[in-house]
């Protein structure tokens, strides 16, 4: 029998591992997707609460304004990181400390 | 619930884990973005297997369809110049590693030990009409706020790579 703290504990090592991601890698793409699996295991928990509530409908909206935040935040993102390997050169966060043109 | 339910869950559940740890530990990011297909898959299956039809289909256009091109674009883009040395973890694994396996702990132990109410029977029902009278009805304002929201970072994006082109045209 599948419960809600089945689906819990998922979402909750997607969480962990694009905390991970986000701690070690040192490529700001690679951040990026880490963030990526953050959102989705927020989604995913939405859902999830929604089912098991009784109220998939509002757990869907919730979802879908996730999941709307997600590909604005994915665009703007990577017009930012294209502009850093236009303008630096490099896509490594580290190296990234100046605030010239 | 039909018996095939646990079995359907454990297997998306694996793919799922399986894509995400190839995401948090691949050395090479073109790796990373290419197993996030499996990953993206794999919850838009959870998330069908819950009852919520529209968000998993929604979920897979715009997801695969849409973010997972893009960040392979950037990725394959910038993959020139991103040799092995940018893809190495900056905080050493030696500390983050056990940090993780804590997190996952305190997480696991907060879900198991909290009383959440209790799991009712669901029906499961077409839900995409409902989202969108719900959409319309009581999230009226909201729903227009990330329109709003949508379309200035598209605009935003945009207006950004755009004035980037002119200016290598220009030198």
């Amino acid at each position: 029998m599948i419960n809600l703290q089945h689906f819990l504990f998922l979402a909750a090592i997607v969480f962990s591992l694009g905390i991970y991601t986000v701690v070690t890698r040192r490529n700001a793409l690679g951040i990026l997707l880490g963030t990526e699996l953050v959102l989705n295991a927020a989604a995913l928990n939405m859902i999830a609460f929604g089912h098991y509530g009784n109220k998939i409908v509002e757990g869907s909206v919730y979802a879908l304004f996730v999941i709307v935040l997600a590909a604005a935040e994915a665009a703007v993102a990577l017009a930012i990181g294209l502009m850093i390997f236009r303008n630096f050169n490099t896509i490594d966060a580290s190296s990234v400390d100046e605030m010239r043109g | 619930m039909s018996p095939i339910e646990p079995l359907v869950f454990t297997g998306l559940a694996a793919l799922t884990i399986t894509a995400c740890t190839l995401i948090a530990f691949s050395k090479n990011l073109v790796y990373s973005a290419f197993s996030l297909l499996g990953a993206f898959a794999g919850i838009a299956g959870l998330m069908i297997l819950l009852g919520a039809d529209f968000v998993g289909v929604i979920q897979i256009l715009v997801y695969v369809g849409g973010i997972l091109v893009l960040y392979l674009f950037a990725v394959l883009m910038t993959a020139g110049i991103g040799d092995v040395k940018l893809s190495n973890p900056v905080i050493s694994v030696k500390i983050a590693a056990p940090a993780l396996v804590l997190l996952v702990l305190l997480l696991g132990k907060l879900i198991y030990s909290t009383h959440w109410f209790a799991a009712e029977t669901t029906t499961f029902a077409p839900t995409t009409s409902a989202i969108g009278e719900t959409l319309l009805k009581e999230y009226l304002l909201p729903f227009e706020l990330i329109s709003i929201l949508l379309l200035a970072a598209l605009v935003g994006a945009v207006a950004m790579a755009r004035r980037e082109v002119k200016e290598g045209k220009g030198s």
